[in-house]
């Protein structure tokens, strides 16, 4: 670090930790595992203070129609490039079914018919990305609540994981794949949904087709798109890196409700 | 040869005790948090580089300040746009120096904890330090008031509000002149209003619209984020309210350096300030 920058910084009104962190020492310091632990303490304190105060039930706000954004910005994989999940895409996802297992009584499939035909909830509701940007949405879909209690889950569930159709990260070991995971509070609420349309119309490819997952009171990358598996699980230790989702294994929170 | 004057005590110092074991701690644990919140909140800023006003906002909707880079040639070039105005700001916002090279990247290295973009990484320290942030708000603020520091200390007297007596202050500090003596013992008029409008003002705003970016606290008080206009609202509001604070921690370390670095400096770390009395100013 340059004497002038020093200098310039405590001239604007950096203080004494600034210039006793400095640039490097901070890189230095973000990076020690020591330093990443405490860190993630605060995950827990949110987590735990959120859940106090909106309890299990409270809703996220749904908005009307006239707030719906003009374009609903698609992120992450808009077209997934398995050889798989494009030939079911070019059959319309007629062959596509939705696999339920894991720690549950009667393991089942649903394809899209099934679900479509199922009671659907519809809500307007706010997308908040992890990057700072909103986009509001119509999503209509089965409450996984009512998937969960037909397969009914075994005493020892308490995540439910949902496996993805898209690579979104190639590795030479799969760990790339997307993944998401929530708690059994998370998955039982009235609108987490398994959604099979948008804006009134069948989910497109770009935002998730044939089926997404909507988590309304957490952050955009909990909102899984191109669903193919269901999965019951005691704990997400197992799971690729463990962190219970893809962008929780590279650092990201696991409880995204901030 | 009796004058008004001949009273008057020669001159001395004297050492007061001005601020209290509480006020430094959390004084300092503030400067940390700031500095600590500013750089990762440039960080997590960095992530989506635009700001909005209402509900939503999204790379296809109207931004009412961005930070970007556009081609320029061969090079690239920094352009910061704010409502219909555009600047080229390159090496500094929107196109900065990494590793040499002219980088796209809002704000540099130098502002961003960590220098380099992980979004994940700032919002880890952002979150950990907006807890400790809170808590010290909190215990200085019961502190505040049960130990009558803000009312004592903060608190302007009726004789303080006047425009004559404000004008007044306003001319000494633009002179750089500085209360001496009697006048030494307390916080000037400017300075317990600009320390009140932080504390009251600025600091609980960018609490409650950090608070309102939360979907999980959104889901708690839904009218929150309702007050400012909705979620992309207030996301401006906190950069905005964090600039305002930017610009306070300037104009207060400047008057710290101009009104005797060593005394202020002194009492915010053992709680003395000296005080001279009788000397020419």
């Amino acid at each position: 670090m340059s004497r002038l920058i020093t200098r310039r910084r405590f001239l604007i009104g950096s203080t004494l930790a600034a210039s006793a962190l400095g640039l490097s020492g901070c890189d230095a310091l973000v990076q020690d595992d020591r330093v990443k632990s405490v860190l993630k303490i605060a995950e827990g304190f949110t987590m735990k203070t959120q859940r106090l105060l909106i309890g299990d039930n409270a809703l996220a706000r749904e908005f009307s129609e006239s707030d719906i954004s003009p374009v609903f910005r698609a992120n992450g994989t808009s077209m997934p490039d398995n050889p798989q999940y494009i030939d079911l895409m070019n059959k319309q996802f007629s062959p596509w079914k939705l696999e339920v297992g894991g720690l549950v009584e009667k393991p089942m499939q649903f394809s899209l018919a099934d679900l479509k035909s199922l009671p659907a909830r519809t809500q307007i509701t706010r997308h908040d990305c992890v990057e700072g940007w909103s986009a509001i949405g119509k999503w209509t879909g089965v409450p996984l609540g009512l998937l969960l209690h037909s397969v009914g889950l075994k005493p020892e569930a308490r995540y439910i994981v949902f496996h993805c159709a898209d690579e979104f990260e190639k590795t030479l070991d799969g760990s790339g794949w997307y993944y998401e995971s929530i708690d059994l509070v998370d998955a039982f609420h009235a609108q987490t949904i398994l959604a099979h349309s948008m804006n009134g119309k069948d989910l497109e490819v770009a935002h998730g087709a044939p089926l997404r997952l909507r988590v309304e009171r957490q952050l955009g990358y909990k909102q899984a798109k191109y669903l193919m598996k269901i999965e019951a699980v005691a704990d997400l230790g197992g799971l690729y890196g463990g962190g219970g989702g893809f962008w929780e294994d590279r650092g990201y929170e696991w409880y995204a409700g901030i | 040869m009796a004058t008004p004057d001949a009273t008057a005590a020669p001159p001395h110092r004297t050492k007061i005790y001005r601020h209290s074991l509480l006020v430094r701690l959390s004084h300092w644990a503030n400067v940390l948090c700031m500095v600590i919140l500013l750089f990762s909140g440039l960080q997590i800023f960095n992530a989506h580089p635009a700001l909005y006003w209402g509900q939503y906002g999204a790379d296809n909707d109207p931004s009412v300040m961005s930070i970007g880079a556009v081609q320029d040639g061969d090079a690239i070039r920094g352009v910061t746009t704010v409502g219909g105005l555009s600047v080229t700001t390159t090496g500094v916002l929107g196109v900065s120096t990494l590793d040499g090279e002219p980088t796209p990247r809002a704000f540099p290295a130098w502002l961003t904890i960590p220098s380099y973009q992980d979004l994940a990484t700032g919002r880890r320290w952002h979150f950990f330090f907006a807890w400790f942030f809170v808590i010290n708000g909190l215990i200085y603020m019961a502190y505040g008031f049960f130990a009558r520091h803000f009312r004592r200390d903060l608190l302007p007297s009726r004789a303080e509000l006047t425009p004559a007596h404000i004008g007044q202050e306003i001319v000494d500090h633009a002179r750089l002149r500085f209360p001496k003596g009697e006048q030494a013992r307390h916080y000037n008029a400017l300075q317990k209003l600009t320390y009140l409008a932080v504390l009251f003002g600025l600091l609980p705003l960018m609490i409650i619209t950090g608070l309102c970016m939360s979907p999980g606290f959104d889901a708690f008080a839904p009218w929150l984020p309702e007050l400012f206009g909705g979620r992309q609202s207030a996301r401006l509001l906190h950069f905005v309210t964090a600039t305002g604070l930017v610009l306070f921690v300037v104009v207060h370390v400047a008057m710290v350096l101009a009104s005797g670095v060593f005394n202020n400096m002194r009492s915010m770390i053992t709680g003395y300030y000296v005080i001279h009395f009788g000397e020419k100013p």
